[in-house]
């Protein structure tokens, strides 16, 4: 399959790693990967803050990147469930919708891709670790993934995982939430990742880096010994 | 100026002019009433009737009622009376209702027909009513009382104590089943009240720990006959 | 900044430190979400039953005319007087004239949101009437003087010890740290003002559209009482509570409970279909029903929202919302607290001055899995940002989202951009920046890479 990388604007610029993991892990499987560099951000952080022309202008654009693309894989449930969720909303009524809804059908997030349309849960990787899962919001409750990334992290070889209290409780990420209501969105990591800290996983793994920039970011500032990891840097690893 | 009736309705259907899809749904909707579409998603109540009393008797338990069962109306008499001795109540109200005369007749203590002469100061001085009932929902453990079965509104609710006293036959297996049962007994003519009771008046007010006995009794016992 | 939003930031500021009270709240729901898990699980499809409790409050909400008129029609058989209030001051004169024909000295009130949404005691106690709550834990938070905290676990964030000390000081009682204790004081104190009380004032949880019945849920005995002992009593209800059939509440009962409370049905669920009848020995004399609108046509009018209206008070969704549980009830200084309150509540009182409850939120998604009628409570939040972002747009976000647009449009500059970004972050880090400052405040962000995802592919596939 060829398949277009949907690599989120943060990750591009922050946590490239997780980008390449994934086309790491795709490639391993015998997949052909792509990555067409037209693309920026979704509009995600417009959308969610009201700007809905702005966030469909974004989407327009994004229908353009992607247009004839086999399938769209992205290593976020928040992006993906925009582009999967919210740009069919964003464009109904609009000449653009028929080709929403037909983008929406051809994007996955990455376990979602690897588990339920490739049909794979053991992607040779190896990883000696205790880890973690934190289930991020968008990928829960908008794409309904939950036992997917867990399916695919223990056919890894060496992993433990071990699951968290409060294992369905929002990180308190949001997008510009967090730096709006910094108070609100600090409390809620402090319960999420004092959670997560206390399983004495070595990792806290998502398939949603966002969550992990807030989760990590807390962690680190409260110098907690355990670290956020992107579920395609586990999957990617073989050695 | 035009009258709040019909401004409120004015503003309704202008409202309404503009349809709202309908609610993401799990699955297709069906035809039918409620609780036909509904009765093989929600709690069992039992298919048969051993079923029903078996799952009554459970929930009854969870939600700390008490279910006396006894094999008929003497005997029924007979454990209320040991109850009001154990009990140590003084002043015991009843419904005024031909099955429950004998079981008053055969309490040890000061008893009152209080439909027959209800005051309400007097009521609030009981330890105990006993009445009957409409009918009794296993799914849930709830006896449903009424101003007609039960000898008023206040009877059921405002002594310390309440008994039922009924027929094992009155057990429906759920919720939409009582319903339909009052309709078809009441049709439309409904006692002014009807009361699902659902174990001894509680709360979780003060920091979300149960305490029984809010307002309403503390306890809560259903005898069975049959 | 609207002063609702100032006031917002202020107590959500000071109760999100609060780490005890964070901490008691958590512990205080734990109980709930145990029995919750086990009640559901006693359900045969509970997703099922969400569809079927959906559907029949969808039925009624977009029938509202004709069901609310067939509800009057079957009220007003059963002997019972039907008043229409087009807003709250309507509906505390209507209440206040009941009581005035009536001579009426002490009133009794068993729990009802909607009198807190016209402020039905302020009028009250003006007027010269003595009124109290009865339902426990709106007595204590009448006595603390203090709006409801959790329009369903009124007092929830008390703590015994200063229940303790409440009552001490209201009602002379010796200290104890009981809830028992506590629970029986206020049963001993509370009987003998239902026996001397002229009119007994509840809510409504539905109204039975078939039958003429109102239909009310508890849990103490306290409504019972109210309906009972007062010569005369007034249900006040919002005209969204109505359902099309009596046969309706065999889902809605139960499944109120079991969301809202962990509960399989609450402790009484009460149908009054009039006063006293021929032939009964007790009841009030009149009933009364006072229908209010106060702004839910406005709601009722918004198709995509409309589904709000379905909502029946369970209280779940404040019970799964980390955004409640983290700043408390008060804070949102709405009647209606947690997620079904930031939807409704721009709408009852105004976007502008409550679209910022709409934006405190991380969209989290488990108030709409948590709803027993299927709102799609988050996606309201969105849609209340839309139509705030529409209606009064603030100059920040204009320039701020233009121009981010601008830059994306571009992959040249956003490539460059970031470039920059990365090569500075270091020093950004440090300046009081809006938005990055309040963020590096509690969370450190990742060491930037020297290069992009765009670069490093670039590089490895020439």
């Amino acid at each position: 399959m060829r398949v277009s990388l949907f690599v989120p604007c943060f990750v591009d610029q922050l946590t490239p790693q997780v980008g390449l993991a994934t086309a790491k892990v795709l490639k391993r499987l015998g997949h052909e990967v792509e990555f067409r560099s037209a693309q920026t951000c979704c509009g995600q952080p417009s959308f969610n803050s009201g700007q809905w022309d702005v966030a469909r202008e974004a989407a327009i654009r994004a229908l353009g990147v992607f247009r004839g693309a086999e399938v769209v894989v992205g290593p976020s449930g928040s992006c993906v469930a925009m582009m999967r969720q919210f740009y069919p909303e964003l464009l109904k009524g609009t000449p653009h919708a028929a080709e929403a809804d037909d983008l929406a059908a051809r994007t996955f997030e990455f376990s979602e891709f690897l588990v339920k349309k490739l049909g794979v849960t053991d992607v040779g990787a190896k990883f000696a670790k205790k880890v973690t899962y934190h289930d991020g919001c968008h990928a829960l409750r908008e794409l309904r993934l939950k036992e997917e990334p867990r399916q695919l992290l223990r056919a890894v070889k060496g992993l433990e995982l071990i699951e968290s209290e409060e294992g369905e409780t929002c990180c308190g990420f949001g997008g510009l939430f967090s730096a709006k209501f910094p108070m609100i969105s600090t409390a809620m990591v402090q319960v999420k990742g004092g959670a997560l800290a206390r399983t004495g996983a070595d990792y806290v793994v998502s398939s949603d880096p966002s969550c992990l920039l807030q989760i990590g970011g807390w962690l680190s500032r409260e110098g907690k010994p355990i670290l956020p990891l992107h579920i395609a840097e586990v999957l990617a690893n073989d050695a | 100026m035009s009258d709040a009736r019909s401004d409120i309705f004015a503003r309704i259907r202008e409202a309404l002019k503009v349809k709202a899809p309908k609610p993401h749904l799990k699955g297709e909707p069906k035809p039918g009433s409620t609780s036909s579409v509904a009765k093989p998603w929600l709690p069992d109540g039992g298919e048969t009737a051993d079923a029903s009393l078996s799952i009554l008797a459970e929930q009854l338990a969870k939600l700390k009622a008490v279910l006396i069962r006894v094999p008929d109306h003497a005997s029924a008499a007979k454990a209320v009376a040991e109850l009001s001795a154990a009990k140590n109540w003084k002043k015991v109200a009843y419904h005024g209702h031909p099955l429950l005369r004998p079981v008053a007749a055969a309490l040890p203590c000061e008893t009152w027909e209080a439909d027959t002469s209800f005051e309400k100061q007097r009521l609030e001085g009981c330890d105990a009513g006993i009445t009957t009932c409409e009918s009794i929902v296993a799914q849930l453990g709830a006896i449903l009382v009424s101003s007609a079965s039960s000898g008023g509104r206040a009877l059921s609710i405002l002594p310390h104590v309440h008994v039922v006293v009924a027929e094992a036959s009155q057990v429906v297996p759920d919720l939409g089943s009582a319903l339909a049962l009052a309709k078809a007994r009441h049709g439309d003519q409904m006692p002014s009240m009807l009361s699902f009771i659902t174990g001894p008046s509680r709360t979780g007010d003060i920091e979300r720990i149960l305490v029984l006995g809010a307002h309403g009794p503390k306890e809560l016992y259903l005898v069975l006959v049959g | 900044m609207s002063d609702s939003k100032a006031i917002f930031l202020k107590d959500a500021t000071v109760n999100a430190a609060d780490g005890d009270q964070r901490a008691f709240i958590r512990k205080a729901l734990g109980g709930y979400y145990v029995n919750r898990d086990l009640q559901k699980a006693r359900y045969r499809d509970w997703e099922r039953a969400r569809d079927a409790a959906s559907l029949a409050k969808w039925s009624a909400v977009n029938d509202l005319a004709n069901v609310l008129e067939k509800f009057v029609t079957n009220f007003e058989r059963n002997g019972g007087v039907v008043h229409w209030a087009r807003d709250a001051a309507e509906a505390r004169a209507i209440i206040l004239k009941i009581a005035e024909d009536n001579k009426a000295k002490a009133i009794v009130k068993s729990k009802c949101m909607t009198s807190e949404e016209i402020h039905l005691n302020d009028a009250l106690e003006k007027a010269g009437y003595g009124v109290v709550e009865s339902d426990l834990g709106e007595f204590i938070q009448q006595l603390r003087g203090e709006a409801p905290y959790h329009f369903v676990f009124p007092c929830m964030h008390v703590k015994r010890e200063a229940i303790s000390e409440l009552f001490t000081k209201h009602l002379g009682t010796a200290p104890t740290d009981s809830p028992e204790e506590l629970t029986m004081i206020a049963r001993r104190h509370l009987r003998q003002l239902y026996v001397d009380a002229d009119i007994g004032i509840t809510g409504a949880n539905f109204l039975v559209a078939e039958t003429g019945q109102i239909s009310i849920t508890e849990n103490e005995g306290n409504a019972r009482l109210t309906a009972a002992l007062p010569r005369i009593h007034i249900a006040l209800s919002g005209i969204e509570k109505v359902v099309n059939h009596l046969d309706d509440l065999s889902v809605l009962l139960p499944m109120l409970a079991t969301a809202g409370a962990g509960q399989p049905m609450t402790c009484y669920n009460t149908l009054y279909s009039g006063p006293r009848k021929k032939g009964e020995c007790d009841g009030p004399e009149q009933f009364h029903i006072v229908l209010l609108d106060n702004a839910r046509t406005r709601l009722l009018a918004d198709p995509e929202q409309r589904d709000a209206l379905h909502c029946i008070r369970c209280g779940a969704c404040l019970n799964v919302c980390p955004i409640f549980k983290n700043i408390g009830g008060l804070a949102y200084g709405t009647t209606y607290q947690g997620p079904i309150g930031s939807v409704i509540t721009p709408h009852l009182r105004g976007l502008k001055q409550w679209n910022h409850l709409s934006g405190a939120s991380s969209l989290c998604g488990a108030c709409t899995d948590a709803c027993p009628v299927r709102i799609d409570l988050h996606h309201h939040l969105l849609h209340n940002r839309r139509n705030a972002a529409k209606e009064s747009p603030t100059l920040f976000d204009q320039v701020f989202h233009h121009g981010f647009n601008f830059v994306i449009k571009r992959p040249w500059l956003f490539a460059t951009g970031g470039r920059i970004f990365r090569a500075t972050l270091p020093l950004l880090q440090k300046l009081p920046l809006p938005y990055m400052g309040a963020w590096m405040k509690t969370r450190d962000l990742p060491k930037a890479p020297a290069q992009s995802f765009r670069d490093q592919w670039k590089n490895q596939n020439v």
